[in-house]
């Protein structure tokens, strides 16, 4: 069991030092300075006005929190997929009770226009 | 009939090997999994040489022109030639960005979408670790990508890759739902998370066929997740210039550009793993003398190929439509499909078939 997990772990040292390598070598070819207005921020070749980092909509945070309230459920619904077929009908009838809860929020997302884009 | 699958024997004489010089079964794995990451990682550079020139070539060919044709019989080798200029680019980090958030999203983009491949079966016992868990593992650490995105749009202090990177975290998030639940309808019949029993439940019949509607909608949902085709609001071109990708350069570009064609190669062998019955051979083909992981290969280049007829030939998607499709019509469609599913199985239970 935890033999696999060491595979992933192996996975994932390699893919943290693979990215360094290839930098790395990068790093002896590329030439080292670049001209100086390489270094300003792109913007068609105008000065930038103003802060970027701004406020932005509140649209995407109305989006994260109907996201969260989703994959919290995809947390439940995938042992509840798996056990399926054993499981009589009654834990068919539950699930889909618990989603059906869950419809109820997401029609009142709807209905309140949190998915609108505006 | 049984096919001689030579990266099989290639293991077990390595495995033989260290057994006769005496290495313990603990570190047998571990040897044994680190050779099949670096196999995977050979796979997924491979993939991205091919995958990138196949690209352009069939770009090409959608819009009448030639495509690449000066190195090599067909130019051939110009992805290797590019990736020979990308290694030798100057690295341009801008006066303005915040440096370790920068820095860091090219490395982190490229973790998960190796991470994805260790529950990829590309083959008759070729999976780098048969997980219990296998598909969700998969949606658990595909999902990560969207940090990354965040993080190269937010470090990079450019108003064209925060709006890039916002977009792309939207997108991704809201079409990662409608992607999941099509899954959930394949576990249900299997029974198991387990890449190699999904694969084992589709000798006769592939799930594509039971679950069409799953496939459509993990199709859609696919597009988004990658940031490609339809919807690649995130990079819109002639907008925002290149989205979160916009201040990177040389090497650092190049990783991003890496880690979106493995992820297309996962994408697409998750489609066949779960829909085209993984390596199975196609029904009635199984008497040809063809390995296990050819067949997976083609499978998922024709789902490749299908990603990119629907790129080149479709406009870009608004993205109050776009999250209008995901929300209001892919959700709703996949709940359906979830409650289809349960009905139908329970039906079939009760008939006794």
């Amino acid at each position: 069991m935890l033999q696999q997990y060491a595979g992933i772990g192996a996975m994932l040292i390699i893919a943290i030092v693979f990215p360094i390598i290839v930098i790395a070598i990068s790093s002896i070819v590329r030439p080292k300075k670049a001209a100086k207005y390489k270094y300003e921020t792109y913007e068609c070749g105008l000065e930038t006005q103003g802060e970027t980092w701004v406020q932005f909509k509140t649209n995407y945070f109305m989006y994260a929190l109907v996201f969260v309230a989703f994959d919290v459920e995809t947390v439940f619904l995938y042992p509840w997929a798996v056990k399926f077929m054993s499981l009589g009908t009654f834990a068919f009838i539950e699930m889909f009770i618990f989603i059906a809860i869950l419809v109820i929020g997401f029609w009142y997302a709807w209905k309140e226009g949190a998915l609108e884009w505006n | 009939m049984e096919n001689i699958n030579l990266f099989v024997l290639l293991a077990n004489w390595l495995r033989q090997w260290l057994e006769g010089v005496g290495a313990s079964p603990d570190v047998i794995e571990v040897v044994m999994d680190v050779f099949g990451t670096v196999g995977a990682l050979v796979f997924i550079l491979l993939n991205a040489l091919i995958l990138v020139l196949l690209e352009r070539k069939a770009a090409a060919f959608f819009q009448q022109r030639y495509g690449p044709n000066r190195w090599g019989p067909k130019g051939v080798f110009q992805t290797i030639f590019d990736s020979l200029k990308l290694l030798s680019k100057e690295d341009i980090i801008p006066k303005a960005v915040d440096k370790w958030v920068f820095k860091i999203a090219a490395y982190l983009i490229f973790i998960p979408a190796i991470l994805v491949f260790a529950v990829i079966p590309f083959g008759e016992g070729m999976i780098i670790s048969d997980l219990n868990i296998g598909i969700f593992y998969f949606v658990a650490v595909a999902s990560t990508a969207t940090l990354a995105f965040l993080m190269a749009g937010w470090g990079s202090n450019n108003k064209y890759s925060l709006i890039g990177g916002m977009r792309s975290v939207a997108q991704m998030v809201s079409y990662e739902i409608p992607l999941v639940f099509s899954l959930v309808g394949v576990v249900m019949l299997t029974g198991s998370m387990k890449m190699s029993a999904i694969v084992a439940a589709q000798t006769k019949v592939w799930f594509i066929l039971p679950q069409f509607l799953a496939f459509l909608v993990y199709f859609i949902a696919g597009h988004a997740e990658l940031n490609r085709g339809p919807f690649d609001m995130p990079e819109g071109e002639q907008e925002i210039v290149a989205g979160p990708y916009t201040e990177y350069s040389g090497m650092r570009w190049a990783l991003f550009f890496l880690a979106e064609y493995a992820n297309l190669v996962a994408v697409c062998s998750i489609a066949t793993t779960m829909f085209l019955g993984g390596w199975n051979p196609i029904p009635g083909l199984g008497f040809l003398p063809i390995p296990t992981y050819v067949w997976f290969v083609l499978k998922v280049y024709f789902m490749i190929m299908l990603f990119m007829w629907t790129r080149w030939t479709f406009p870009r998607v608004r993205i109050d439509h776009l999250m209008h499709f995901g929300w209001k019509v892919l959700i709703p469609v996949s709940l359906v499909n979830i409650l289809v599913t349960g009905i139908g199985i329970k039906i079939y239970q009760w008939m006794g078939w």
